[in-house]
């Protein structure tokens, strides 16, 4: 049994405690261990055992007074974006090393209230600025199906804790596609919400408004459980919606009119943006794409062209956007009220200039000052006001595609993940990564990663499925229909299971 | 309207920037209570202190406010609005940017109506903005270092900006202490100056007639009516010594110092701050639908100028003495509970300008710490309406009241000896007497010397020990004289 428990996904973790298969406090002490064991990985950056061992054991004895809910006992790690009482919060940065939030996030409160069980915090880019894990100040997470590549980013340390089965779910953070490609690159599933319905309240902000919660998990049905719990208005965030907590996993369940056993998405059309499928695709990720479409084609769904005819624009765009806001959001670590303090300094721009300095790693700078000069005066309509239209426009985009279909899906990255430090010496080819999944980010739309098959060296391939707002329901009933379809969710690298 | 005068020949231009502390009890974007006085970051909470993962949401009870000082300058209350962040580096500025509103504030035009001597006024408003105070660097030696007290970081200000319209430091204190009046009355503002709850930024510059805008310097943080006067005349003196000498004005942000009554220059344009303003991500724009205006209208208090109306037209009061009856909301009440209760708006109006307004403001006190009710003020006005008690009688009656802070008015009125005569046998009797008496007075009297009339009423009164209601007695000498 033991051997088989890191396995099991959430549902699965979920039936086998109720059933009383295993407990909570076994489960935790098993995964604990692998997590010890997987030490080389550098997905955790804080644990805690005797604080995991506890809300198990308060997990097993709410269960024994029959109050368990579907979550209660089943384990999950944090993003080290979200601030956590009890263990460090540092967003991958020198700069709150050993910070101790006085506060739970709500997304990690809400979690832990439906009963989960915290196996301590994940590594991520500083600040979640980055789409390699590369830049976290605490060193690099690495893939688990090829310790010499990077396992995606900015929530790199969530996907290869969940990939290598440390974990059987993980929260992450999307900004500009942070949950969906580490989940591609890893080879689980992922899920950015539309913008609003995850509380930010405790998520050390990137970009306001474009950072968004998520869970990664092994499964669509995994995603939606946990969605549903980390979900809903939260009045401490003005951006979050207001509107009644959702069942994500009785949308995903809810069979589609005139659906069959055989074709679960008879008359799901799914729209595939020209632009998604360019001539400089990599082979491999458009062959695993094509194939997952046409397991969607079987399933009943109908595949109709479309065009998002700003895709390539995205990039600039969100260049100037997400740094001009996180120029801002960053003011904040000054060295005056926490955080890093430099040891030496002369007045009080010393001060600043030199904590500031030792603190944010060379991405976050290079954001900082792309920021700062695109707010500046002089620059400000020129940059950050017609990238404020251009998402309008990109927003519009999407709407008109929705008129002919009710999903667009497509690859999630151009490539498979890459070897650790191949694009260290140019940012901007990184960047340029970000081309499939920042179009809906700067949208607000919904994303998922779902594991779609495999290319070169092995490495996973994901497909991105986009909704329109708050259409969550249908992203996930589609995912879980190809899931139920396929395996390629259930795999996992070969040194995972071996261990 | 006449022209304004020139000093040294030359005219000049201010506009103010007024911060008005909003009367919420907690802060504009977080549940922390506003109290004043507290010992130093115990009213900071985590997101006053931008603890990471912290976020603004918007103080609903700040917005009604503005809605509110909007409604009463008739001003445009936006439908949208926009809160931008204003980005620099301070250590009491805890996140690195203030909230503040930008390129759309809630409140837009309006004006404010002045009078300065016999001149009415009109001043008008560009605009008025929410945002967030900062909080406080304490620089007096704190263990060696600066100290920081975030207590007033995060409360709800609104800025209320005029158009360069006033032309003289008079203008700017009267226009200051109308826009004083108003908040309190409205109370959208608690309007303790010393407390910081009502500072003024003025923007002073001066020119030839007739010419352009001279460049302006904004003199910072005044917080009294007197330093507001002080601070203007002093850099207006400051400005044109230095064109006379030949010397340009240089745009600069300056400060009052109120123990040498001069300015001087804090920064300058060149080391001016790039803000770097920009929409802020974690609020929405401020959507006011129009119910919601509807609804604070409804509720709004009438107006100074609108009461002060009512009560030339209604009271009969004259125009000088409307506007001092609505000084305050406080003593606009007072002033019509002492109406109606003692009949007479013209004897209330003038007890309250007289001796009510000598006693305060000797004290420096304001209506609210008036010791006597209204009641035991209208009782004894009543006692004059009804000829018990001489005007003079009644004022030594008030300074016991005052003293005692109320008492019985009849009582003292006896206790004193203060009544009058109303038995009109009694005074007739005396009368008589005084006739019979001073005959050469009499004589004078009817040979038409009105000096002598007065003469004989003084003996009336002296013979009545003082009781002798004197229009009484007038009428009584001159009927039997006639």
């Amino acid at each position: 049994m033991s051997s088989a428990l890191h396995d099991m996904g959430v549902a699965r973790l979920g039936r086998a405690l109720a059933a009383g298969e295993v407990s909570s406090l076994e489960l935790t002490q098993h995964l604990l261990t692998r997590v010890a064991a997987f030490e080389h990985l550098g997905a955790f950056l804080a644990r805690d055992t005797e604080l995991s061992l506890a809300q198990a054991r308060e997990a097993d004895a709410c269960r024994a007074r029959g109050q368990a809910q579907s979550l209660t006992g089943v384990p999950i790690a944090h993003k080290d974006i979200f601030v956590t009482r009890g263990l460090a919060s540092t967003a991958g940065s020198k700069m709150l090393a050993g910070y101790a939030s006085p506060f739970d996030a709500t997304v990690v409160a809400r979690l832990s209230a439906a009963g989960m069980v915290t196996l301590g915090k994940l590594n991520c880019d500083e600040f979640a600025m980055g789409s390699a894990n590369e830049n976290s100040a605490f060193g690099p997470a690495k893939n688990p199906w090829d310790l010499q590549r990077v396992p995606g980013g900015s929530s790199g340390g969530s996907a290869a804790a969940v990939a290598a089965r440390l974990v059987p779910a993980a929260t992450g953070t999307d900004t500009g596609g942070s949950i969906r490609q580490p989940a591609s690159f890893s080879g689980v599933t992922g899920i950015k919400p539309t913008y609003g319905v995850c509380s930010r309240y405790g998520m050390i902000a990137f970009a306001s408004s474009l950072d968004q919660a998520g869970p990664l998990a092994r499964s669509a049905e995994d995603c939606a459980l946990l969605l549903s719990a980390m979900s809903g208005f939260d009045e401490r965030d003005a951006t979050s919606a207001e509107r009644a907590p959702q069942d994500f996993h009785a949308q995903m369940l809810t069979p589609r009119e005139g659906a069959t056993a055989a074709r679960p998405l008879q008359g799901l059309r799914i729209g595939l943006p020209s632009e998604f499928f360019p001539a400089a695709l990599a082979a491999d990720v458009n062959g695993a794409v094509r194939a997952a479409l046409a397991e969607f084609e079987k399933l009943g769904a109908t595949l109709v062209g479309v065009s998002l005819p700003r895709t390539e624009l995205s990039i600039p765009v969100y260049y100037i956007i997400a740094p001009a806001e996180a120029s801002s959001n960053l003011s904040r670590f000054d060295g005056v009220k926490f955080g890093h303090r430099a040891k030496d300094y002369s007045d009080l721009r010393s001060m600043y200039e030199r904590t500031r300095a030792e603190g944010f790693g060379p991405e976050v700078k290079r954001r900082i000052m792309i920021g700062t000069y695109v707010l500046s005066h002089g620059y400000y309509d020129a940059y950050y006001l017609q990238a404020q239209k251009l998402r309008r426009m990109i927003a519009d985009d999407f709407q008109a595609c929705f008129k002919d279909c009710d999903l667009i899906a497509g690859p999630v990255a151009p490539t498979v993940a890459w070897k650790i430090g191949e694009q260290h010496d140019d940012p901007v080819k990184a960047y340029l990564a970000d081309i499939f999944t920042l179009p809906g980010s700067l949208a607000g739309l919904p994303g998922m990663s779902v594991p779609a098959g495999f290319g070169e060296g092995g490495m996973p391939v994901g497909l991105q499925l986009i909704g329109n707002y708050f259409d969550e329901g249908r992203l996930l009933h589609a995912a879980h229909a190809f899931q139920q379809a396929t395996d390629f969710h259930s795999r996992a690298p070969a040194g995972a299971s071996a261990a | 309207m006449s022209a304004p005068a020139l000093i040294r020949g030359f005219e000049v231009v201010i506009g103010l920037e007024t911060h008005a502390q909003l009367s919420t009890r907690s802060k504009i974007f977080s549940g922390a209570s506003t109290q004043f006085g507290a010992a130093p970051n115990t009213q900071a909470c985590a997101v006053d202190l931008a603890l990471p993962g912290t976020l603004p949401v918007l103080n609903r009870g700040a917005v009604e406010r503005a809605i509110r000082f909007g409604l009463a300058v008739q001003a445009k209350v936006a439908p949208l609005s926009i809160f931008a962040r204003k980005n620099y580096f301070y250590p009491d500025l805890p996140k690195g940017y203030q909230i503040s509103q930008y390129e759309i504030p809630v409140v837009q035009g309006g004006h404010v109506d002045i009078r300065v001597g016999e001149q009415n006024k009109r001043i008008h408003l560009t605009r008025a903005h929410l945002e967030e105070d900062a909080g406080k660097s304490l620089h007096e030696d704190y263990a060696g270092c600066t100290g920081i007290d975030l207590n007033r970081a995060g409360t709800p200000l609104l800025e209320i900006v005029t158009e360069p319209d006033m032309r003289s430091s008079a203008e700017a204190v009267e226009y200051a202490k109308a826009l004083h009046t108003l908040v309190v009355w409205l109370g959208v503002c608690d309007g303790n100056m010393q407390e910081g709850s009502f500072r003024c930024d003025a923007n002073v510059s001066v020119r030839r007639p007739g010419a352009e805008l001279g460049t302006r310097r904004e003199v910072k943080n005044l917080n009294s009516f007197r330093f507001l006067q002080q601070a203007i005349d002093f850099e207006v003196q400051w400005q044109i010594d230095r064109i006379e000498d030949g010397l340009p004005i240089e745009q600069a942000t300056v400060l009052f110092d109120p123990d040498t009554g001069e300015t001087r220059a804090m920064r300058s344009k060149e080391d001016a701050h790039d803000y770097r303003y920009f929409p802020d991500p974690d609020l929405p724009p401020l959507v006011i639908a129009p119910e919601w205006v509807e609804q604070v209208r409804r509720d709004m208090p009438e107006l100074p100028a609108a009461m002060a109306q009512r009560f030339q037209a209604a009271d009969g009061l004259a125009a000088a003495d409307a506007v001092l009856m609505t000084q305050s909301l406080a003593f606009a009440r007072y002033y019509e509970a002492l109406r109606d209760a003692c009949g007479s708006a013209k004897l209330a109006a003038n007890w309250l300008m007289g001796e009510v307004s000598k006693r305060l403001n000797a004290q420096a006190a304001d209506i609210a710490d008036m010791p006597l009710p209204v009641q035991t003020l209208a009782a004894l006005i009543r006692r004059i309406v009804d000829g018990t008690v001489s005007n003079n009688g009644a004022r030594q009656v008030f300074d016991a009241l005052w003293a005692a802070a109320g008492g019985d008015v009849d009582a003292l009125i006896e206790a004193r000896g203060l009544r009058q005569m109303s038995d009109a046998g009694a005074l007739e009797a005396i009368v008589d007497a005084v006739i019979a008496a001073n005959a050469k007075s009499v004589e004078e009297y009817r040979a038409g010397k009105d000096k002598a009339f007065n003469a004989l009423v003084g003996q009336v009164m002296k013979a009545s020990k003082g009781k002798a209601n004197p229009a009484q007695a007038n009428e009584l000498l001159k009927r039997k004289l006639g």
